[in-house]
Protein backbone atom coordinates (compact mmCIF):
# COMPACT_ATOMS: atom_id res chain seq x y z
CA UNK A 1 0.00 0.00 0.00
CA UNK A 2 2.69 2.59 0.82
CA UNK A 3 2.92 4.03 -2.82
CA UNK A 4 3.56 7.64 -1.57
CA UNK A 5 7.68 8.43 -1.38
CA UNK A 6 8.48 9.02 2.64
CA UNK A 7 9.42 12.08 3.33
CA UNK A 8 10.60 13.63 6.85
CA UNK A 9 7.89 12.88 9.91
CA UNK A 10 5.13 15.78 9.55
CA UNK A 11 4.13 14.92 12.67
CA UNK A 12 6.00 13.65 14.96
CA UNK A 13 5.06 12.63 18.96
CA UNK A 14 7.61 12.03 21.72
CA UNK A 15 7.06 10.33 24.81
CA UNK A 16 3.55 12.06 24.98
CA UNK A 17 1.91 11.88 28.65
CA UNK A 18 -1.16 12.97 29.90
CA UNK A 19 -3.98 11.98 32.99
CA UNK A 20 -7.00 13.06 33.57
CA UNK A 21 -6.99 13.36 37.16
CA UNK A 22 -5.68 9.69 38.39
CA UNK A 23 -6.38 8.14 34.88
CA UNK A 24 -3.13 7.98 32.43
CA UNK A 25 -4.73 8.52 29.57
CA UNK A 26 -1.54 9.22 27.32
CA UNK A 27 1.69 6.82 27.96
CA UNK A 28 4.88 7.95 26.48
CA UNK A 29 3.32 7.79 23.51
CA UNK A 30 5.91 8.08 20.31
CA UNK A 31 4.31 8.34 16.63
CA UNK A 32 5.87 9.70 13.97
CA UNK A 33 3.68 10.34 10.45
CA UNK A 34 5.35 11.13 7.20
CA UNK A 35 4.14 13.60 4.14
CA UNK A 36 1.10 11.65 2.72
CA UNK A 37 0.90 8.70 5.01
CA UNK A 38 -2.50 7.55 5.90
CA UNK A 39 -2.45 6.40 9.75
CA UNK A 40 -5.19 5.06 10.92
CA UNK A 41 -5.57 4.61 15.20
CA UNK A 42 -7.84 2.01 16.08
CA UNK A 43 -8.77 0.56 19.29
CA UNK A 44 -11.34 -0.25 22.17
CA UNK A 45 -13.32 2.50 23.64
CA UNK A 46 -11.23 4.61 26.50
CA UNK A 47 -7.70 3.27 24.97
CA UNK A 48 -7.03 7.17 24.36
CA UNK A 49 -7.40 7.33 20.47
CA UNK A 50 -9.42 10.22 20.77
CA UNK A 51 -7.15 12.08 23.39
CA UNK A 52 -4.34 11.51 21.06
CA UNK A 53 -5.80 12.68 18.20
CA UNK A 54 -6.84 16.03 20.27
CA UNK A 55 -3.67 16.70 21.51
CA UNK A 56 -2.20 16.89 17.85
CA UNK A 57 -3.68 20.57 17.69
CA UNK A 58 -3.97 21.00 21.01
CA UNK A 59 -7.92 20.89 21.70
CA UNK A 60 -6.26 18.69 24.70
CA UNK A 61 -3.16 20.05 26.49
CA UNK A 62 -0.52 17.36 27.29
CA UNK A 63 1.51 17.56 30.43
CA UNK A 64 4.87 15.53 28.96
CA UNK A 65 7.19 15.26 25.76
CA UNK A 66 6.32 17.05 22.57
CA UNK A 67 4.38 16.94 19.65
CA UNK A 68 5.80 19.29 16.40
CA UNK A 69 4.26 19.71 12.95
CA UNK A 70 6.46 19.99 10.48
CA UNK A 71 9.44 20.25 12.84
CA UNK A 72 7.54 23.03 14.71
CA UNK A 73 6.87 22.65 18.49
CA UNK A 74 3.28 23.05 19.71
CA UNK A 75 3.02 26.72 21.07
CA UNK A 76 1.33 26.88 24.48
CA UNK A 77 -1.12 29.07 23.55
CA UNK A 78 -1.98 32.69 21.64
CA UNK A 79 -1.03 33.59 18.34
CA UNK A 80 1.26 30.59 17.02
CA UNK A 81 -0.82 28.41 18.35
CA UNK A 82 -3.86 29.70 16.26
CA UNK A 83 -1.10 29.99 12.94
CA UNK A 84 -0.43 26.35 13.59
CA UNK A 85 -3.74 24.87 13.95
CA UNK A 86 -4.42 26.49 10.58
CA UNK A 87 -2.18 24.12 8.90
CA UNK A 88 -4.04 21.23 10.91
CA UNK A 89 -7.35 20.50 9.17
CA UNK A 90 -9.38 18.10 12.18
CA UNK A 91 -13.05 16.67 11.53
CA UNK A 92 -15.42 16.00 14.67
CA UNK A 93 -17.32 12.98 15.19
CA UNK A 94 -20.21 15.62 15.63
CA UNK A 95 -19.72 17.63 12.73
CA UNK A 96 -19.94 20.86 14.33
CA UNK A 97 -20.23 22.78 11.67
CA UNK A 98 -20.99 26.78 12.51
CA UNK A 99 -24.85 26.82 13.62
CA UNK A 100 -25.91 29.87 12.34
CA UNK A 101 -23.99 29.97 9.04
CA UNK A 102 -24.82 28.64 5.51
CA UNK A 103 -23.00 26.02 4.59
CA UNK A 104 -20.98 28.09 1.79
CA UNK A 105 -20.15 30.51 4.85
CA UNK A 106 -18.69 27.56 7.02
CA UNK A 107 -16.37 26.76 4.56
CA UNK A 108 -15.06 30.31 3.83
CA UNK A 109 -15.55 31.86 6.74
CA UNK A 110 -11.59 30.55 7.66
CA UNK A 111 -9.77 31.55 5.06
CA UNK A 112 -11.20 34.88 5.10
CA UNK A 113 -10.74 35.74 8.93
CA UNK A 114 -7.92 33.49 9.57
CA UNK A 115 -6.16 33.81 6.04
CA UNK A 116 -7.24 36.78 4.74
CA UNK A 117 -8.62 35.52 1.72
CA UNK A 118 -10.80 37.68 -0.60
CA UNK A 119 -14.69 36.73 -0.39
CA UNK A 120 -15.16 36.22 -3.77
CA UNK A 121 -11.67 34.09 -4.22
CA UNK A 122 -12.97 32.11 -1.16
CA UNK A 123 -16.30 31.38 -2.21
CA UNK A 124 -15.02 30.07 -6.01
CA UNK A 125 -12.81 27.77 -3.54
CA UNK A 126 -15.47 26.77 -1.02
CA UNK A 127 -17.47 26.22 -4.29
CA UNK A 128 -15.05 24.05 -5.98
CA UNK A 129 -15.30 22.18 -2.68
CA UNK A 130 -18.27 21.85 -2.22
CA UNK A 131 -18.90 20.14 -5.44
CA UNK A 132 -15.99 17.54 -4.76
CA UNK A 133 -18.04 16.41 -1.72
CA UNK A 134 -20.84 16.00 -3.60
CA UNK A 135 -22.98 18.53 -1.90
CA UNK A 136 -22.67 21.87 -3.74
CA UNK A 137 -26.25 22.28 -4.68
CA UNK A 138 -26.52 23.05 -0.40
CA UNK A 139 -24.02 26.05 -0.35
CA UNK A 140 -27.17 28.03 0.68
CA UNK A 141 -28.77 26.02 3.25
CA UNK A 142 -28.25 26.32 7.25
CA UNK A 143 -26.23 22.99 8.88
CA UNK A 144 -29.69 21.83 10.44
CA UNK A 145 -31.56 21.24 6.57
CA UNK A 146 -28.93 18.19 6.02
CA UNK A 147 -28.29 14.95 6.83
CA UNK A 148 -25.79 13.49 8.87
CA UNK A 149 -23.62 12.19 5.97
CA UNK A 150 -23.95 15.71 4.14
CA UNK A 151 -22.93 17.76 7.24
CA UNK A 152 -19.95 16.07 7.56
CA UNK A 153 -18.71 16.09 4.12
CA UNK A 154 -19.22 19.96 4.34
CA UNK A 155 -16.50 19.62 7.54
CA UNK A 156 -14.26 17.93 5.61
CA UNK A 157 -14.49 20.72 2.80
CA UNK A 158 -14.41 23.27 5.69
CA UNK A 159 -11.28 22.16 6.88
CA UNK A 160 -9.40 21.45 3.42
CA UNK A 161 -10.67 25.13 2.76
CA UNK A 162 -7.46 25.81 4.91
CA UNK A 163 -5.22 23.74 2.98
CA UNK A 164 -3.92 22.12 5.86
CA UNK A 165 -0.14 20.29 5.64
CA UNK A 166 -2.46 17.28 7.92
CA UNK A 167 -5.88 16.53 8.33
CA UNK A 168 -7.02 14.59 11.74
CA UNK A 169 -10.34 12.75 11.96
CA UNK A 170 -11.75 11.92 15.16
CA UNK A 171 -14.34 9.24 14.63
CA UNK A 172 -15.41 10.78 11.57
CA UNK A 173 -18.00 8.05 11.12
CA UNK A 174 -19.47 7.32 14.72
CA UNK A 175 -22.47 9.67 14.77
CA UNK A 176 -23.62 8.80 11.40
CA UNK A 177 -26.30 6.11 10.24
CA UNK A 178 -25.33 3.00 8.73
CA UNK A 179 -26.66 4.23 5.10
CA UNK A 180 -24.44 7.16 5.33
CA UNK A 181 -20.87 6.04 6.51
CA UNK A 182 -20.17 5.15 2.78
CA UNK A 183 -20.27 8.66 1.78
CA UNK A 184 -17.79 9.92 3.94
CA UNK A 185 -15.61 7.31 4.07
CA UNK A 186 -15.88 7.69 -0.06
CA UNK A 187 -14.76 11.55 0.44
CA UNK A 188 -11.89 10.19 2.84
CA UNK A 189 -10.61 7.28 0.65
CA UNK A 190 -10.42 10.12 -2.73
CA UNK A 191 -8.42 12.52 0.08
CA UNK A 192 -5.79 9.63 1.03
CA UNK A 193 -5.52 8.55 -2.80
CA UNK A 194 -4.77 11.93 -3.33
CA UNK A 195 -1.68 12.14 -1.12
CA UNK A 196 -3.38 14.06 1.76
CA UNK A 197 -1.57 12.84 5.24
CA UNK A 198 -4.15 12.01 7.56
CA UNK A 199 -4.35 10.37 10.69
CA UNK A 200 -7.55 9.17 11.35
CA UNK A 201 -9.32 7.63 14.40
CA UNK A 202 -12.32 5.27 13.90
CA UNK A 203 -14.03 2.08 14.62
CA UNK A 204 -14.53 1.28 10.60
CA UNK A 205 -11.95 -1.83 9.73
CA UNK A 206 -12.83 -1.82 5.96
CA UNK A 207 -11.17 1.42 5.51
CA UNK A 208 -8.27 1.11 7.54
CA UNK A 209 -7.56 -2.26 4.93
CA UNK A 210 -8.31 -0.03 1.65
CA UNK A 211 -6.70 3.38 2.69
CA UNK A 212 -4.56 3.32 5.21
CA UNK A 213 -0.83 2.99 5.09
CA UNK A 214 -0.31 2.05 8.94
CA UNK A 215 -2.73 0.87 11.73
CA UNK A 216 -1.94 2.27 14.96
CA UNK A 217 -3.12 -0.38 17.63
CA UNK A 218 -3.49 1.48 21.10
CA UNK A 219 -5.00 0.07 24.26
CA UNK A 220 -5.15 1.50 27.65
CA UNK A 221 -3.13 4.58 26.61
CA UNK A 222 -0.57 3.07 24.67
CA UNK A 223 0.37 2.39 20.99
CA UNK A 224 0.87 -1.58 21.07
CA UNK A 225 1.22 -2.02 17.80
CA UNK A 226 2.11 -0.30 14.55
CA UNK A 227 1.95 -2.21 11.56
CA UNK A 228 0.69 -2.47 7.91
CA UNK A 229 -3.18 -3.09 7.86
CA UNK A 230 -1.98 -6.27 6.03
CA UNK A 231 0.01 -7.56 8.77
CA UNK A 232 -2.48 -6.15 11.72
CA UNK A 233 -5.07 -7.52 10.40
CA UNK A 234 -4.31 -11.09 9.43
CA UNK A 235 -1.15 -11.63 11.47
CA UNK A 236 -1.68 -9.19 14.65
CA UNK A 237 1.41 -9.73 17.29
CA UNK A 238 0.04 -8.85 20.63
CA UNK A 239 -2.77 -10.83 22.75
CA UNK A 240 -4.57 -7.55 23.08
CA UNK A 241 -5.08 -6.63 19.28
CA UNK A 242 -5.71 -10.38 18.91
CA UNK A 243 -8.76 -10.47 21.20
CA UNK A 244 -9.82 -6.77 19.57
CA UNK A 245 -10.30 -8.14 16.70
CA UNK A 246 -11.59 -11.40 17.88
CA UNK A 247 -14.68 -9.58 19.19
CA UNK A 248 -14.85 -7.71 16.02
CA UNK A 249 -15.04 -10.87 13.74
CA UNK A 250 -17.70 -12.28 15.76
CA UNK A 251 -20.22 -10.30 14.40
CA UNK B 1 -59.33 61.07 34.88
CA UNK B 2 -59.36 65.21 34.60
CA UNK B 3 -56.09 65.36 36.14
CA UNK B 4 -54.42 63.05 34.29
CA UNK B 5 -55.39 64.83 30.91
CA UNK B 6 -54.94 68.34 32.36
CA UNK B 7 -51.30 66.88 32.95
CA UNK B 8 -50.76 64.97 29.61
CA UNK B 9 -47.77 67.68 28.83
CA UNK B 10 -45.99 66.72 31.86
CA UNK B 11 -46.79 63.19 31.57
CA UNK B 12 -45.55 63.42 27.87
CA UNK B 13 -42.15 64.77 29.37
CA UNK B 14 -42.24 62.76 32.20
CA UNK B 15 -42.46 59.51 29.33
CA UNK B 16 -39.81 61.45 27.58
CA UNK B 17 -37.74 61.30 30.23
CA UNK B 18 -37.65 58.08 31.21
CA UNK B 19 -37.14 56.63 27.64
CA UNK B 20 -34.09 58.71 27.24
CA UNK B 21 -32.77 57.38 30.95
CA UNK B 22 -33.83 53.97 29.73
CA UNK B 23 -32.38 54.00 26.01
CA UNK B 24 -28.69 55.46 27.48
CA UNK B 25 -28.41 53.45 30.06
CA UNK B 26 -29.47 50.03 28.19
CA UNK B 27 -27.19 50.58 25.44
CA UNK B 28 -24.45 51.52 28.08
CA UNK B 29 -25.48 48.13 30.14
CA UNK B 30 -25.37 45.90 26.77
CA UNK B 31 -22.20 47.01 25.61
CA UNK B 32 -20.61 46.52 29.27
CA UNK B 33 -22.42 43.62 30.15
CA UNK B 34 -21.25 41.97 27.35
CA UNK B 35 -17.29 43.08 27.86
CA UNK B 36 -18.17 41.55 31.29
CA UNK B 37 -19.07 38.34 29.41
CA UNK B 38 -16.28 38.11 27.91
CA UNK B 39 -13.92 38.53 30.73
CA UNK B 40 -15.65 35.89 32.75
CA UNK B 41 -14.90 33.22 29.76
CA UNK B 42 -11.75 34.65 28.71
CA UNK B 43 -8.26 32.83 28.82
CA UNK B 44 -6.57 35.74 31.71
CA UNK B 45 -7.66 34.59 35.12
CA UNK B 46 -7.57 38.15 36.54
CA UNK B 47 -10.09 39.22 33.67
CA UNK B 48 -12.30 36.04 34.49
CA UNK B 49 -11.82 36.96 38.73
CA UNK B 50 -12.54 40.96 37.91
CA UNK B 51 -15.41 40.15 35.92
CA UNK B 52 -17.08 37.38 38.86
CA UNK B 53 -16.28 39.96 41.47
CA UNK B 54 -18.30 42.47 39.46
CA UNK B 55 -21.15 40.78 38.64
CA UNK B 56 -21.48 39.45 42.04
CA UNK B 57 -21.04 42.56 44.20
CA UNK B 58 -23.43 44.74 41.50
CA UNK B 59 -26.21 41.84 41.64
CA UNK B 60 -26.27 41.04 45.06
CA UNK B 61 -26.83 45.03 46.54
CA UNK B 62 -29.81 46.97 46.35
CA UNK B 63 -30.13 49.25 43.15
CA UNK B 64 -30.37 52.69 45.51
CA UNK B 65 -26.53 51.90 46.40
CA UNK B 66 -25.71 52.01 43.37
CA UNK B 67 -27.78 55.23 43.17
CA UNK B 68 -25.85 56.47 46.25
CA UNK B 69 -22.60 55.75 45.06
CA UNK B 70 -22.81 57.37 41.95
CA UNK B 71 -24.85 60.55 43.34
CA UNK B 72 -22.88 60.75 46.36
CA UNK B 73 -19.89 59.03 46.46
CA UNK B 74 -18.48 59.78 43.04
CA UNK B 75 -18.99 63.64 43.50
CA UNK B 76 -16.54 63.63 46.65
CA UNK B 77 -13.87 61.81 45.15
CA UNK B 78 -13.55 64.37 42.22
CA UNK B 79 -15.97 62.93 39.56
CA UNK B 80 -18.60 66.08 39.23
CA UNK B 81 -21.35 66.40 37.00
CA UNK B 82 -24.09 68.87 35.90
CA UNK B 83 -27.27 66.70 36.04
CA UNK B 84 -28.17 64.19 38.06
CA UNK B 85 -29.29 62.66 35.14
CA UNK B 86 -25.80 61.57 34.70
CA UNK B 87 -25.08 59.94 37.58
CA UNK B 88 -28.23 58.14 37.22
CA UNK B 89 -27.42 56.87 33.90
CA UNK B 90 -24.11 55.58 35.96
CA UNK B 91 -25.83 53.97 38.15
CA UNK B 92 -28.27 52.05 36.01
CA UNK B 93 -26.13 50.87 33.37
CA UNK B 94 -23.36 49.54 35.96
CA UNK B 95 -26.11 48.04 37.81
CA UNK B 96 -28.02 46.65 34.82
CA UNK B 97 -24.45 45.32 33.11
CA UNK B 98 -24.55 43.11 35.46
CA UNK B 99 -27.46 41.02 35.27
CA UNK B 100 -26.80 41.23 31.46
CA UNK B 101 -23.05 39.80 31.51
CA UNK B 102 -24.57 37.17 33.61
CA UNK B 103 -27.54 36.62 31.08
CA UNK B 104 -25.18 36.61 28.33
CA UNK B 105 -22.30 34.06 30.57
CA UNK B 106 -25.40 31.65 30.44
CA UNK B 107 -26.17 31.99 26.53
CA UNK B 108 -21.85 31.30 25.85
CA UNK B 109 -22.52 28.56 27.92
CA UNK B 110 -25.52 27.10 26.04
CA UNK B 111 -23.63 26.64 22.94
CA UNK B 112 -22.01 23.20 22.73
CA UNK B 113 -18.28 23.46 23.18
CA UNK B 114 -17.70 21.55 19.81
CA UNK B 115 -18.61 24.71 18.42
CA UNK B 116 -15.87 26.88 19.69
CA UNK B 117 -13.05 23.90 19.24
CA UNK B 118 -14.43 23.78 15.52
CA UNK B 119 -13.53 27.25 15.10
CA UNK B 120 -9.79 26.92 17.19
CA UNK B 121 -9.48 24.06 15.23
CA UNK B 122 -9.44 26.49 11.62
CA UNK B 123 -7.25 28.85 13.40
CA UNK B 124 -9.14 31.54 14.89
CA UNK B 125 -7.87 33.42 17.94
CA UNK B 126 -9.80 34.16 21.06
CA UNK B 127 -11.29 37.08 20.22
CA UNK B 128 -12.63 35.88 16.89
CA UNK B 129 -14.20 32.56 18.28
CA UNK B 130 -16.09 34.54 20.93
CA UNK B 131 -17.03 37.70 17.98
CA UNK B 132 -17.98 35.40 14.98
CA UNK B 133 -18.99 31.96 16.56
CA UNK B 134 -19.60 32.29 20.35
CA UNK B 135 -21.73 35.55 21.21
CA UNK B 136 -23.81 35.46 17.73
CA UNK B 137 -25.54 32.36 18.61
CA UNK B 138 -25.41 32.96 22.43
CA UNK B 139 -27.10 36.56 21.64
CA UNK B 140 -29.41 34.96 19.96
CA UNK B 141 -30.67 32.60 23.03
CA UNK B 142 -30.59 35.01 25.22
CA UNK B 143 -32.38 37.94 23.65
CA UNK B 144 -35.47 37.26 25.48
CA UNK B 145 -33.98 37.12 28.90
CA UNK B 146 -31.71 40.39 28.02
CA UNK B 147 -35.37 42.21 26.82
CA UNK B 148 -36.76 41.00 30.50
CA UNK B 149 -33.65 42.94 31.93
CA UNK B 150 -34.55 45.62 29.74
CA UNK B 151 -38.18 45.83 31.40
CA UNK B 152 -36.52 46.22 34.84
CA UNK B 153 -34.15 48.40 33.97
CA UNK B 154 -36.79 50.67 32.73
CA UNK B 155 -38.90 50.00 35.79
CA UNK B 156 -36.02 50.52 37.90
CA UNK B 157 -35.03 54.31 36.57
CA UNK B 158 -38.10 55.31 38.82
CA UNK B 159 -35.97 55.27 41.39
CA UNK B 160 -34.31 57.91 40.14
CA UNK B 161 -36.98 60.02 40.46
CA UNK B 162 -35.75 59.53 43.85
CA UNK B 163 -32.87 61.41 43.04
CA UNK B 164 -34.00 64.51 41.88
CA UNK B 165 -34.05 63.27 38.26
CA UNK B 166 -37.17 64.79 36.83
CA UNK B 167 -38.72 61.36 34.81
CA UNK B 168 -41.84 60.06 34.56
CA UNK B 169 -42.04 58.73 38.11
CA UNK B 170 -40.57 62.22 39.66
CA UNK B 171 -43.17 63.99 37.42
CA UNK B 172 -45.70 61.58 38.76
CA UNK B 173 -44.43 62.66 42.52
CA UNK B 174 -45.20 66.05 41.64
CA UNK B 175 -48.20 66.09 40.00
CA UNK B 176 -49.86 63.85 43.07
CA UNK B 177 -48.47 66.26 45.90
CA UNK B 178 -50.41 69.11 43.57
CA UNK B 179 -53.19 67.35 42.99
CA UNK B 180 -54.11 65.63 46.69
CA UNK B 181 -57.58 64.80 45.64
CA UNK B 182 -56.52 63.05 42.93
CA UNK B 183 -53.40 60.54 43.97
CA UNK B 184 -55.22 57.94 42.73
CA UNK B 185 -56.14 58.80 39.35
CA UNK B 186 -52.04 60.37 39.06
CA UNK B 187 -50.41 56.96 40.03
CA UNK B 188 -52.93 55.26 37.79
CA UNK B 189 -51.65 57.96 35.14
CA UNK B 190 -48.01 57.28 35.63
CA UNK B 191 -48.50 53.46 35.40
CA UNK B 192 -50.07 53.53 32.30
CA UNK B 193 -46.84 55.07 30.79
CA UNK B 194 -45.02 52.74 32.26
CA UNK B 195 -47.02 49.93 31.00
CA UNK B 196 -46.87 52.12 27.43
CA UNK B 197 -43.04 51.17 27.28
CA UNK B 198 -43.14 47.93 29.08
CA UNK B 199 -45.72 46.39 27.48
CA UNK B 200 -45.03 46.59 23.87
CA UNK B 201 -41.34 45.54 25.13
CA UNK B 202 -42.43 42.27 25.84
CA UNK B 203 -44.24 41.59 22.84
CA UNK B 204 -41.10 42.40 21.24
CA UNK B 205 -39.30 39.52 23.46
CA UNK B 206 -41.80 36.94 22.44
CA UNK B 207 -41.57 37.98 18.58
CA UNK B 208 -37.64 37.62 18.94
CA UNK B 209 -37.80 34.54 20.37
CA UNK B 210 -39.69 33.20 17.88
CA UNK B 211 -37.73 34.66 15.02
CA UNK B 212 -34.32 34.47 16.27
CA UNK B 213 -34.48 30.28 17.31
CA UNK B 214 -31.51 28.84 15.51
CA UNK B 215 -32.08 25.25 14.63
CA UNK B 216 -29.65 22.50 15.88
Amino acid sequence: MTTHVPGDALVSLNAVNKHYGQLHVLKDINLQVRKGEVVVVIGPSGSGKSTLCRAINRLETIEGGTISIDGKVLPEEGKELAQLRADVGMVFQSFNLFAHKTILENVTLGPIKVKGVSKAAAEKDAMALLERVGVGHQAPKLPAQLSGGQQQRVAIARALAMKPKVMLFDEPTSALDPEMINEVLDVMVQLAKEGMTMIVVTHEMGFARKAADRVVFMADGQIVEDATPEEFFTNPKSDRAKDFLSKLLTH
Amino acid sequence: MDVIIENLPLYWNGFLRTLFLSAVSGIFALILGTLLAAARVSPVAALRGFSTVYVEVLRNTPLTIAFFFAAVVLPRIGVKFEQFEIAAIIALSTYTAAFIAEAVRSGVNSVPVGQAEAARSIGMKFGQVLSLIILPQALRTVIPPLINILIALVKNSSVAGAFFVLELFGYGRQMANANGDAVIAVLLGTAFFYLLLTVPLGILANTVERKVAIAR
